[in-house]
């Protein structure tokens, strides 16, 4: 039975770097991994996956939110997954707005942030964060010790329930606890009834379906409006 | 946290062969400097020192505290560490204003009183840099002066941490005497990784690195400790020179 990782997180947080250190280490423990990548407009990180030695496949959303997208799919990606025999699929997701979460309540959720982006970062994301199972913490060289210890606890006071980790996507120090946090959360499940933690925003205007014009007359759907003081 | 010593237990080099020093024990109350060209590998020791490495790091070195394997709490809760790093950053990069950063660093260290630790930091800082720092100033104005001056008062009062990690205390022209007579603490393991003949020399032992490895320990001899006094003289009168220069004086 495989485990399936869904790794999150904003843009250039580190998520591939991490999921590269992992993958060395879970290689050399004689798992085995296959790695699915879902990305916007276009990526290569399926090939540098398969440089380190494991099946990889990529997914490109383009007009679709790409955490929809991998919803949409996930069934057939387990089952690749289950076809090259991965103990261990790892599934790593561009995400858009970071609305969503595009965590099933049994596959592992990981939420990758970076330290040096802003202290705010926590508070902007939505179900990424606050409902993983695993908060990993990146680039915490290029700070300050006082500034990680700071942004450990913004993290951990919207998610009190994830560990949290450190880990240095470069040298792959404290990829060792994220693989060990993995190994002990049980979630061989087959994929099979599995349903969404959050919901996903809906996105279903006019915007969604290829409208270019500004203005209400060609607004229909799902619209919205801001409160604007007069 | 009470423990007498820590001990470093030998790894492997840049080329994966093992370092010539297998065990280190170092015990409360001494200083130690880690001296080597640059690449060497200083501060990769001292942040295997931080984490509390456990064969887990590039080196595969192993982090002792009273000859015992830590607990991973102590790696994790900042509340829980007992390493304070003073990295060699000499910028902050978060968006916040001093006395919230500080307020919100003494929460995480479960400081009782977060307001009045904020406040002795500040003053500490300002002590050991030229232009004051206000409470309200952004962390990312600061110059590199005023950083690093926050950073080491930060290392110094905001934690209780028995160990002391200084990487590169002279960058950033701010008095390196008065910066370490801050972070020393009689009961602590200070670990000192310097280019600055005068630092190397502070410490009873050196830990000599090469190609990522430790490659020897030299205890400091008598014709050392004269030479250290000579490169304290020369660095009151260096001291007095600059200070004579940013009040706008001829010498």
């Amino acid at each position: 039975m495989q485990k399936i990782v869904i790794i999150g997180g904003p843009p250039a947080a580190g998520k591939t770097a991490v999921i590269s250190q992992l993958i060395r280490l879970l290689k050399s423990d004689g798992k085995s991994v296959a790695v699915c990548k879902i990305d916007c407009l276009q990526t290569r990180d399926d090939e540098s996956y398969r440089m380190l030695g494991v099946p990889a496949i990529a997914g490109l959303s383009r007009d679709i939110c790409p955490d929809h997208f991998l919803a949409a799919n996930l069934e057939e990606i387990a089952a690749w997954g289950i076809r090259k025999a991965a103990e261990i699929l790892i599934i790593e997701t561009a995400g858009l707005c970071h609305r969503c979460a595009p965590a099933t309540k049994k596959t592992i959720a990981v939420c990758v942030l970076d330290c040096v982006s802003s202290i705010r970062v926590p508070d902007k994301i939505g179900p990424v964060l606050t409902d993983c199972d695993i908060a990993v913490i990146t680039k915490g060289d290029m700070v300050s010790q006082a500034e990680t210890e700071v942004f450990w606890q913004s993290v951990s006071a919207l998610n009190s329930r994830a560990e949290i980790v450190e880990v240095n996507g470069v040298t792959g120090s404290g990829v060792q606890y994220l693989k060990r946090f993995i190994d002990e959360i049980d979630a061989a499940h087959s994929i099979v009834g599995d349903e969404l933690r959050s919901d996903m925003p809906s996105a279903i205007c006019s915007y969604c379906i290829g409208e270019r014009r500004i203005g209400n007359m060609y607004q229909q759907g799902v619209v919205t409006k801001m409160e604007i003081p007069t | 946290m009470t423990f007498k010593s820590i001990t470093i237990l030998g790894g492997v080099d840049k080329d994966g062969k093992d370092e010539n020093i297998r065990a280190l024990t170092i015990e409360r109350g001494e200083i130690y400097s880690v001296i080597g060209f640059t690449g060497s590998g200083k501060s990769r020791l001292i942040r295997d020192i931080e984490q509390l490495a456990d064969r887990d790091t590039v080196t595969k070195r192993q982090i002792l505290i009273d000859g015992k394997t830590p607990d991973y709490s102590m790696r994790r809760d900042p509340s829980k560490k007992i390493v304070a790093h003073l990295t060699q950053n000499m910028n902050y990069i978060m968006d916040l204003q001093c006395g919230d950063f500080l307020r919100l660093r003494a929460e995480c260290r479960k400081m009782t009183d977060a307001k009045k630790n904020a406040e002795q930091i500040l003053e500490t800082a300002n002590k050991l840099c030229g232009e004051p720092i206000a409470d309200y100033a952004q962390l990312t104005s600061l110059s590199g002066g005023q950083s690093r001056a926050l950073m080491i008062a930060d290392t110094a009062i905001n934690t209780n941490a028995p160990i002391i990690l200084i990487d590169e205390i002279e960058n950033a022209g701010i008095d390196k005497k008065a910066a370490m007579d801050t972070l020393l603490g009689s009961d602590k393991i200070i670990i000192v990784v310097t280019h600055d003949p005068m630092l190397a020399l502070s410490g009873k032992k050196r830990i000599i690195m090469r190609n990522g490895g430790m490659d020897g320990l030299l205890t400091l001899t008598e014709k050392e400790k004269e030479v250290f006094s000579k490169l304290q003289t020369l660095s009151e009168y260096s001291l007095e020179v600059q200070r004579n220069l940013r009040l706008g004086k001829t010498l």
